[in-house]
């Protein structure tokens, strides 16, 4: 558990001339569950976003697996073993739900995961493999978007919003099964607005507010207010 | 320390002064310059008036056109039809071209609005063809081969031939300054504001309640209308059309955009320097003949993708300069 | 028979059109680009034939084997090269370069070739024909155009929607962000699409020189018939290509039968109607 698997220093991000992140620094260990909460516009998703190159103009040092991963392109990413599921699943329409994880799974990582095992954990897609991924629910559609990250086998999965309009019984499902996703060493960074759940899950927790780190450790060792107030900036 | 808004600037106050003095100097030239002067000054006017239009549509509305042609032709063959038929003077079929213009563009752009970005490009250049390929099959205006504006009709004109060609200097000098004036003064009207925001956003300006498809609308028959008014006037000063020659895409668009792009799409100043640099490249290596045409669109395309917004936008970034402004500044009085 | 015999030339004709279209509605499909220069590169890869027939004495369907590969590399290296330093969310510089491009070609043909029309003789093929009806007969060449375009399309549809290539294609039109980071390299899936194009374009080219004489100025009108083949089939859909060059090539044969003078008129008449009618095109792609 003590290897660090992603350490960022001192992250700025912008989006042309608005700066949204403010100097985010954080560490990683392999196999260890991260909640990044936080309100709307505090630069949760920037923060996955520029960890996967898709913001060009960012400043800091990050560092994956003893790699350096700052300005190399997007698409190099999921090799280096980075996978993200998007807020709002981002799946893709023409393609059927079998050939939207056969995307996922392009980068060739050997891993525990393949088709089989994707459809092992989710059965429902087995049964429904050749349908538009457009015609599937919305709890299925996070099941297509999850299953096509771990295609590729990555060694870090960032989740993004994963509740993010679904109901509250296919969120529990969802979450019920993200053990045995996250197992045999796999690291992930969980951004939630459903902060109790999140804290549930999590090792470890860091609240950004407006740019920066607000709060971080461990969920035990804070109370609600304490978490709250970082969360809010009251 | 007080802040003020502001659209003047000290250059935009002496570049107004310049502006008309020059033009003075411009109205004044049947009676300094020879014929030959006036008709390089005339076509240079036509130019920049058809430049100044396509930038009006291309630059702000976001209606990329190709076939612009269409009504430098529909204008042209309406001055024959109104000359010829109608016993018309010449100069007055101008604005008659030009209202006839405005008004068919607005079943066209009924049908062509349909068609998004790239794809609405070729269409007006599908209309253009149907304008080229229908002329040509009306027999009265000589079919495929044109016709000549009789003699008769220059001389009921005016009677001396300096006469008439300093009554067509002076519209040519007209339309040109007048379009330029009107895209100048409709930027800076609600509706140059909407442009402004359909070219900055138009996700954004949806949004605001930006009535984008009436504003496109309106910009579009605007510059129909002009446009057809330019074709007349061109088809004056060369007394024969053909079908051809009427509706040639590389005369009256490709240069024409070759002309913006160049000077700087998007901008009120760019299409003048697009004009002055596309006459002086003319003037010294139109010699080259298909090599001159391929040198300028190898100029566009370099200038694409290394300066999009053209020389005068380079110019204007580094120096911000603003000759002709249309937005607001904010000024700092101490 | 006249008629019918104006009509099935027609939709022969159309094989054509499809041909000039396919190559449109792909890298439209991939990557939201119109090339303007899309007829002029058809011309190009005419003249192409032309210069390796001349050099070599091959038939021109044989000489394919050379020019659709060559005209591929050409494809890969100007989207590669040029086009993909324009491609964003404005449309105007992709647009414009390809205008450029477009007149750069047709001049430069014209200082190559001069603006004498040329043609590639096909022998044999050329003159052969059978009797389909009294009063119809169907030549080999105009034929075998057309299976040639059913065969194009199918390989276009093969590729599209059964290869991991096709799937490439299809995620970077949908999403390229994402596209990208699972792991797609998007400015080589536009290239290898636009790699794709131009072997069409060759193919094409190489029967637009063997069915009727060219020279460096006929490509516009190439690319005005692609596009309305395009529009009336519907967008992105590959087989309504076919049919709308099918209806354009009938159009154009009906007019034509009417006066001369209105082949060309009535098949853009015939795609202003659809435009008017069905602005979507006669079958669209359902989803996206």
């Amino acid at each position: 558990m003590s290897d660090t698997i992603l350490s960022l220093t001192d992250i700025e991000a912008f989006y042309g001339d608005a700066q949204a992140l403010h100097g985010v620094s954080l560490e990683l260990a392999a196999g260890e569950t991260l909640a990044l909460i936080g309100s709307n516009g505090a630069g949760k998703t920037t923060l996955l976003k520029t960890i996967c190159g898709l913001i060009e103009r960012h400043i800091g040092a990050m560092l994956f697996d003893g790699a350096n991963i700052s300005g190399i392109s997007p698409n190099k990413i999921p090799a280096r073993g980075i996978a993200l599921v998007p807020e709002g699943r981002r799946l893709f329409p023409s393609l059927s739900v079998e050939e939207n994880l056969l995307l996922g799974g392009q980068v060739d990582r050997r891993g525990p995961w393949n088709l089989g095992a994707v459809y092992e954990l989710f059965p429902v897609l087995r049964e429904r493999q050749h349908q538009p991924s457009t015609s599937l629910s919305g709890g299925q559609q996070q099941m297509v978007a999850i299953g096509r990250a771990l295609m590729a086998n990555p060694k870090l999965l960032l989740l993004d919003e994963l509740s993010l309009g679904l109901a509250p019984v296919i969120i529990k499902d969802i979450y019920a099964l993200l053990p045995r996703i996250v197992a045999e060493g796999m690291s992930a960074i969980l951004v939630e607005q459903d902060v109790t759940r999140a804290l549930g899950f999590a090792d470890r927790f860091i609240c950004l507010q407006e740019g920066r780190v607000a709060l971080e450790g461990e969920p035990k060792a804070f109370t609600r207010e304490q978490i709250s107030q970082a969360y809010f900036g009251t | 320390m007080n802040t003020s808004i502001t659209r003047a600037t000290p250059e935009s106050r002496i570049m107004a002064i310049v502006s008309i003095l020059l033009i003075a100097l411009l109205a004044a030239a049947p009676w300094w310059g020879k014929t030959a002067d006036l008709r390089l000054i005339g076509e240079f006017m036509i130019y920049l008036s058809l430049a100044c239009l396509w930038n009006l549509l291309a630059g702000y509305a976001g209606l990329i056109s190709v076939g612009q042609q269409a009504y430098v032709g529909f204008g042209g063959y309406m001055l024959f039809t109104c000359a010829i038929y109608l016993g018309i003077s010449p100069l007055l079929a101008i604005p008659v071209a030009g209202v006839l213009g405005a008004l068919i563009s607005v079943p066209v752009a009924l049908l062509v609005f349909r068609l998004r970005g790239a794809y609405f490009a070729i269409g007006t250049w599908v209309v253009a063809e149907v304008f080229r390929l229908g002329f040509a099959q009306i027999s009265s205006l000589g079919g495929g081969s044109g016709t000549s504006l009789p003699i008769k009709v220059m001389k009921e004109m005016a009677r001396s031939k300096w006469m008439r060609e300093m009554m067509v200097f002076e519209t040519a000098l007209l339309l040109g300054v007048g379009t330029l004036l009107v895209t100048y003064l409709l930027l800076r009207s609600r509706i140059g504001l909407g442009l402004t925001a359909i070219r900055d956003s138009e996700v954004a300006s949806v949004s605001l309640g930006v009535r984008i498809e009436r504003i496109k609308l309106i910009t579009y028959v605007a510059v129909a209308g002009i446009t057809s008014m330019i074709g007349a006037l061109i088809f004056i000063t060369k007394l024969r059309i053909t079908p051809d020659a009427a509706f040639s895409v590389n005369e009256w668009t490709a240069f024409v955009i070759f002309i913006v792009v160049i000077g700087g799409i998007g901008t009120i100043e760019g299409p003048i320097l697009g004009t002055i640099i596309f006459f002086l490249l003319r003037e010294y290596l139109s010699d080259l003949g298909s090599l001159y045409l391929m040198l300028l669109g190898g100029m566009a395309i370099i200038i694409m993708i290394v300066a999009p917004k053209g020389i005068w936008g380079y110019v204007r970034e580094r120096f911000d300069l603003s000759l002709f402004p249309v937005g607001y500044r904010v000024k700092l009085d101490k | 028979m006249e008629w019918v015999n104006a009509i099935i030339q027609g939709i022969l004709i159309g094989g054509l059109y499809a041909l000039f279209a396919a190559g449109l509605s792909l890298i439209f499909g991939v990557m939201r680009l119109v090339n303007i220069a899309h007829g002029d590169f058809i011309v190009a890869a005419a003249y192409l034939a032309y210069v390796v027939v001349a050099a070599t004495g091959l038939h021109p369907l044989v000489s394919l084997v050379i020019i659709v590969p060559l005209s591929a590399v050409a494809g890969y290296a100007l989207q590669a090269g040029i086009l993909n330093r324009t491609i964003g969310d404005d449309l105007l510089p992709p647009l414009l370069v390809t205008f450029g491009l477009s007149v750069i070609l047709q001049n430069g043909m014209l200082e190559l070739f001069t603006a004498d029309s040329r043609k590639l003789d096909a022998g044999l093929l050329d003159i052969q024909n059978f009797n389909l009806l009294p009063g119809v007969n169907i030549g080999y060449m105009p034929l075998l155009m057309f299976v040639a375009a059913i065969i194009v399309i199918a390989g276009l549809q093969y590729i599209f929607y059964r290869t991991s290539l096709g799937r490439a294609f299809r995620a970077v039109s949908d999403d390229g962000e994402i596209a990208q980071i699972m792991g797609l390299d998007n400015r080589k899936i536009f290239a290898a699409a636009m790699a794709l194009s131009f072997g069409v374009i060759a193919i094409a080219g190489v029967f637009l020189a063997v069915r009727a004489n060219f020279d460096p100025f006929v490509g516009p009108s190439r690319l005005i018939f692609g596009f309305e083949a395009v529009i009336i089939g519907g967008l992105g859909n590959l087989w309504g290509t076919l049919v709308g060059g099918i209806i354009l090539g009938v159009a154009q044969a009906i007019g034509a039968q009417i006066d001369p003078g209105w082949q060309l008129l009535a098949g853009h008449i015939a795609f202003l109607l659809v435009l008017a009618i069905k602005p979507r095109g006669l079958f669209p792609r359902i989803d996206g």
